[in-house]
């Protein structure tokens, strides 16, 4: 028996990320969570500062607890292919893209995004614990998965001046970075990896460096704020996360729909069209994990659906069941909900049955909410939209707007 | 002595004796418990052996208890309180240990230092393992089908019949009986690498089988033990607060304020059957008691065997009740302690002495210890379940002291010659010294010892050959199969006969689904009201 790593410490939840120390600093609520075994804001300040740090000036999230795994060897791309649901045997060097992968089933185990960081060279992000399924996958191809989570030290810079800010604390290029590229930098003698990338909606940057570094390259960004008074920059914590995120339309594995390796009772778990995600399966490509219940699946009428809802009114949906109509026949419930400052809407994630596969223009949310403790009910029509509930023309401009 | 005539005659206050019981009475029937010890519980029993320390001489651990009964019976209010018990340990050979810590993140963490992908496999393998447990969940508190003149013995016939009566889709029914008949080696090695691990996780699933961890039925008893919860934590155990005897005196004291009627030291010789009806039965000192029915809380082979006559009976049944897979494979040691031992292998302030703990850190050891018990010797290099309740539970030794249960797998049911006193504390010395190997100053903390082979479980429980779940947790002798096919409704072959002990469906453990399965049978065929819960249900 080979001799394990030296003890854990019991008497803590989560180790301590690379950014630790600053973000100590900036958590002024000490309102923590625990994500992936690491300590990370759940709200730094208050969630309107966090959120409009995000959508109106420069937001810093500590990334380090994302799942990360690093997968090479002659048949890196071919595995990747076989794994996820859409074909990614043309990502090129340099770029990313967004997948999910299946099991047998068909049913979504978890999203998330590749990096082709050089030829052959790759970095999967995941939401989820992944290592299990990616090594089980592997059977049959030539690759080295390893896992590099607690590796990398990753920081995402969001918010219409991040490209600003960026630059100002000296990192170059940025300014033909399109959406989905990765580009290799030296920021003051340290090597960065940069990708224009981000779980916000908005203009926004990952950056991805050696742990050992981690706090320079944090210093080297507030400087801009602290030390240069050029641009206002904001931790922020999950929950204002959480409310960017619904906006752009981005879903959560694990919290919109249970993962596939997870669910315990037969069909709850998800599959990628039930998801919204059908423009992510390639029911062309040659054979991948799932393809089969894919294919299947595809010529039904669908079951179930991830719908995004727009709701009248002010109230939120937190928790509400779903109905057809006002009081009437109980269709689904919300997953996901927030405030939308920047809409002024309520909206919401809901997962519902489908009549003969038919995805409603309409539902009605029955909405508890408290005012001054006292519980009251509200119903409230919402209408079901396919796309992202908001977009700016700021995310995706190449060179990117300063401002 | 002209003794009354009682609605219903509960043969052993075991605790599924006193399940059984106290629903009968809350049905309003007349109720007479009689048991042969001087003490009631069976194997779920409390006792003060050292003036200050109670052991919970047999059972030790309560989770599988359903909280159906606990809240029909309002146990609560009868002193019954279950404190989760937090965590377990393997410590290795080579210094070191895999603890499986009751905080989720800091498990976690543990896992990945022996394997990073082994952490990620536990997800896979609790999510599974829930599945299971979900399946099994819904059946406990159900009585099974009656196959009738369909003897389910191979597995087609058992899977026919799962589809049918338990609504299991294709896909699970396959897996189902996959699962059922695999060893737990075959079974963890789908999910796991490290071999630390891999022994770690197998531990509970030989606990009280006559089966090692590479033989096939060992994944279910996996199940069997994990199934239970507490307050809804699935899998995690606890301890009754004041010993396990604590659950015998609850289920007594609800049964009593419910008008029953318990009896000490009232040995039953015999179940009277007069043109296959039964009567009553009569006690070892001649007592005769009338009743309309007489229910047994004693295993299958000591009912039908020693209680019953055989021209009562069916030849079949005979037969079977001979045959029934019944053989002990454990002992327990219970340990009055001076102080808490150290285990220096663990570093200081670890929680992990607060769970159990166990000392087989690889597969190959644990068979090993099982090749020894086919050997009818008691394993040289036993796999032990040991615990310190006293950690949490002040009630059961003096401040500052402790009180140590070790359960040991495998013990045989009688060795070559036959058991002896010395026989009996050689092998007390050999589980001793496995525990001094990693605690160095535990031998000078000793103040009393109880040691129980299968011989002493059998002679003062009553479980035949001492086998701690009233037989064999196999396919062959679960759901409608247990205890044999055609009986497993708990109704006996003479009119007004039933069966409420671990002998049937769900089986071993402190479970009383058994003793209130039985008394929901007995009550319809009194056609009175049923009083016994409904599964909590899991949807
Ligand atoms: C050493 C050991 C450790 C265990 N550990 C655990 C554990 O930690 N957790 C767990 O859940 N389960 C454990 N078990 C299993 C569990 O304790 C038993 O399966 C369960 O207690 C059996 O209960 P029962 O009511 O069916 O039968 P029993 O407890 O066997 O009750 C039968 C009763 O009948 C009485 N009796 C016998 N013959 C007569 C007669 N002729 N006349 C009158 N009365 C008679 C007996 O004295 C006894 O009181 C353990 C068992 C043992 C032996």
């Amino acid at each position: 028996m080979t001799p394990a790593a030296s003890p854990i410490d019991f008497t803590r939840t989560h180790a301590p990320s690379p950014f630790h120390a600053r973000l100590l600093d900036h958590t002024i609520t000490q309102n923590w969570a625990t994500w992936n075994g690491y300590q990370t804001p759940r709200v730094a300040d208050t969630v309107a500062s966090e959120y409009f740090a995000i959508r109106s000036a420069c937001s810093v999230m500590d990334l380090t607890p994302m799942e990360k795994y690093r997968i090479t060897g002659p048949d890196a791309g071919d595995y990747l292919n076989r794994l996820v649901t859409r074909d990614v045997t043309k990502l090129k060097p340099g770029r990313v893209a967004y997948a999910v992968w299946c099991n047998d089933m068909g049913r979504v185990i978890d999203d998330g995004t590749i990096f082709h960081l050089s030829e052959g060279v790759y970095r999967l992000c995941a939401q989820h614990h992944q290592l299990d399924w990616l090594l089980l996958s592997s059977i049959g191809f030539d690759v080295t998965i390893t896992k590099e989570t607690h590796d990398v030290a990753a920081l995402a810079v969001q918010g219409p001046t991040s490209f600003s800010v960026l630059s100002a604390a000296g990192i170059q290029g940025l300014d033909t970075l399109k959406p989905f590229g990765i580009t290799s930098v030296d920021v003051a003698g340290i090597p960065v990896t940069v990708s224009r990338t981000g779980f916000t909606g908005d203009l926004g940057y990952e950056l991805w460096m050696d742990p050992e570094h981690a706090l320079d390259i944090w210093d080297i960004i507030f400087n801009v704020k602290f030390e240069r008074g050029l641009y206002d920059i904001r931790v922020i914590g999950l929950d204002a996360l959480e409310m960017v995120r619904i906006e752009a339309g981005f879903i959560m594995p694990g919290f919109d729909f249970n993962t596939a390796d997870t669910a315990v009772r037969a069909d709850f778990d998800r599959s990628p069209y039930e998801l919204g995600l059908g423009w992510l399966v390639d029911l062309k490509k040659p054979h991948y994990t799932g393809k089969r219940a894919l294919v299947a699946e595809h010529a039904r009428p669908a079951k179930s659906r991830l719908i995004k809802l727009i709701l009248d009114g002010n109230k939120v949906p937190s928790g509400s069941f779903l109905f057809d109509r006002e009081g009437g026949e109980n269709v689904g419930a919300v997953m996901a909900q927030t405030w939308s400052p920047i809409l002024k809407r309520a909206l919401a994630l809901g997962d519902i049955t489908l009549r003969k596969g038919q995805v409603p223009s309409e539902l009605w949310a029955e909405i508890y909410y408290q005012k001054e403790l006292k519980w009251k009910l509200h119903w409230a029509k919402g209408t079901v939209t396919d796309k992202p509930f908001w977009s700016h023309p700021r995310r995706s401009a190449t060179p990117p707007h300063s401002t | 002595m002209a003794q009354p005539n009682y609605d219903a005659i509960i043969i052993g206050a075991g605790h599924n004796g006193l399940t059984n019981a106290a629903f009968l009475a809350k049905a309003g029937l007349d109720v007479l418990v009689l048991e042969k010890n001087d003490h009631i519980g069976g194997a779920t029993v409390s006792r003060e052996l050292e003036p200050g320390w109670f052991y919970s001489n047999c059972s030790y651990v309560c989770s599988l208890f359903r909280p159906e009964i606990y809240q029909a019976l309002d146990l609560g209010r009868h002193g019954l309180e279950i404190v989760p018990l937090q965590g377990s340990v393997t410590f290795s050979q080579n210094g070191d240990y895999f603890g499986s810590y009751h905080q989720s993140d800091i498990k976690r963490r543990e896992i990945a230092r022996h394997s990073q992908r082994d952490a990620d496999a536990a997800i896979r393998f609790d999510a599974d393992l829930m599945k299971w447990c979900r399946l099994i969940r819904g059946m406990l508190l159900r009585t099974p089908p009656d196959p009738g003149s369909f003897k389910a013995r191979d597995a087609f016939e058992f899977a026919f019949l799962l589809k049918k009566f338990y609504e299991l889709s294709e896909a699970q029914l396959y897996e189902f009986i996959r699962f059922f008949t695999m060893s737990i080696a075959d079974y963890l090695a789908e999910y796991f690498e490290n071999d630390l691990i891999l022994a770690h996780f197998s531990g509970g699933s030989i606990i009280g089988t006559g089966l090692g961890v590479y033989s096939p039925g060992t994944a279910y008893v996996l199940l069997h033990h994990a199934m239970g919860d507490v307050d809804g934590n699935v899998g995690s155990w606890g301890f009754a607060r004041g010993g396990m005897g604590s659950v015998a005196a609850a289920l007594a004291s609800a049964f009593q304020s419910l008008g029953g009627t318990l009896q000490d030291s009232a040995t039953v010789a015999k179940i009277n059957v007069n043109d296959g009806i039964t009567t009553g039965v009569t006690l070892t000192n001649g007592d005769v008691i009338d009743a309309k029915c007489v229910v047994s809380n004693l295993d299958a082979k000591r009912t039908f065997l020693n209680l019953m006559e055989e021209k009562d009976l069916p030849p079949k049944l005979v037969e079977r009740a001979k045959t029934f897979k019944i053989r002990g494979s454990s002992g327990k040691l219970n340990i009055a302690l001076d102080g808490m031992p150290e285990f220096p292998a663990l570093p200081k302030g670890s929680p992990l002495t607060l769970g159990h703990m166990h000392f087989s850190d690889t597969l190959e050891r644990l068979e090993r210890a099982y090749d020894d018990w086919k050997d009818d010797r008691w394993s040289e290099d036993p796999y032990v379940d040991l615990l310190v309740p006293s950690q949490y539970d002040p009630t059961v030794a003096p401040p500052g002291k402790h009180m140590m249960s070790v359960f040991v797998q495998y013990c045989p049911v009688e060795p070559d010659g036959g058991w002896t006193s010395e026989k009996r504390d050689a092998f007390g010395k050999t589980v001793i010294d496995q525990i001094a190997d990693y605690s160095p100053n535990f031998k000078d903390l000793l103040v009393h010892t109880e040691v129980r082979t299968p011989n002493e479980i059998e002679n003062e429980v009553g479980l035949t050959g001492g086998n701690i779940f009233q037989g064999e947790l196999t396919l062959d002798q679960l759901l409608f199969n247990r205890p044999f096919p055609g009986y497993a409704q708990y109704r006996g072959p003479a009119q007004g006969m039933y069966m409420c002990g671990s002998s049937n469906h769900p089986g071993g453990g402190v479970m009383g689904a058994p003793g209130a399965n039985a008394a929901r049978e007995i009550l319809r065929d009194l056609k009175k009201p049923d009083v016994t819960p409904q599964d909590f249900g899991d949807d």
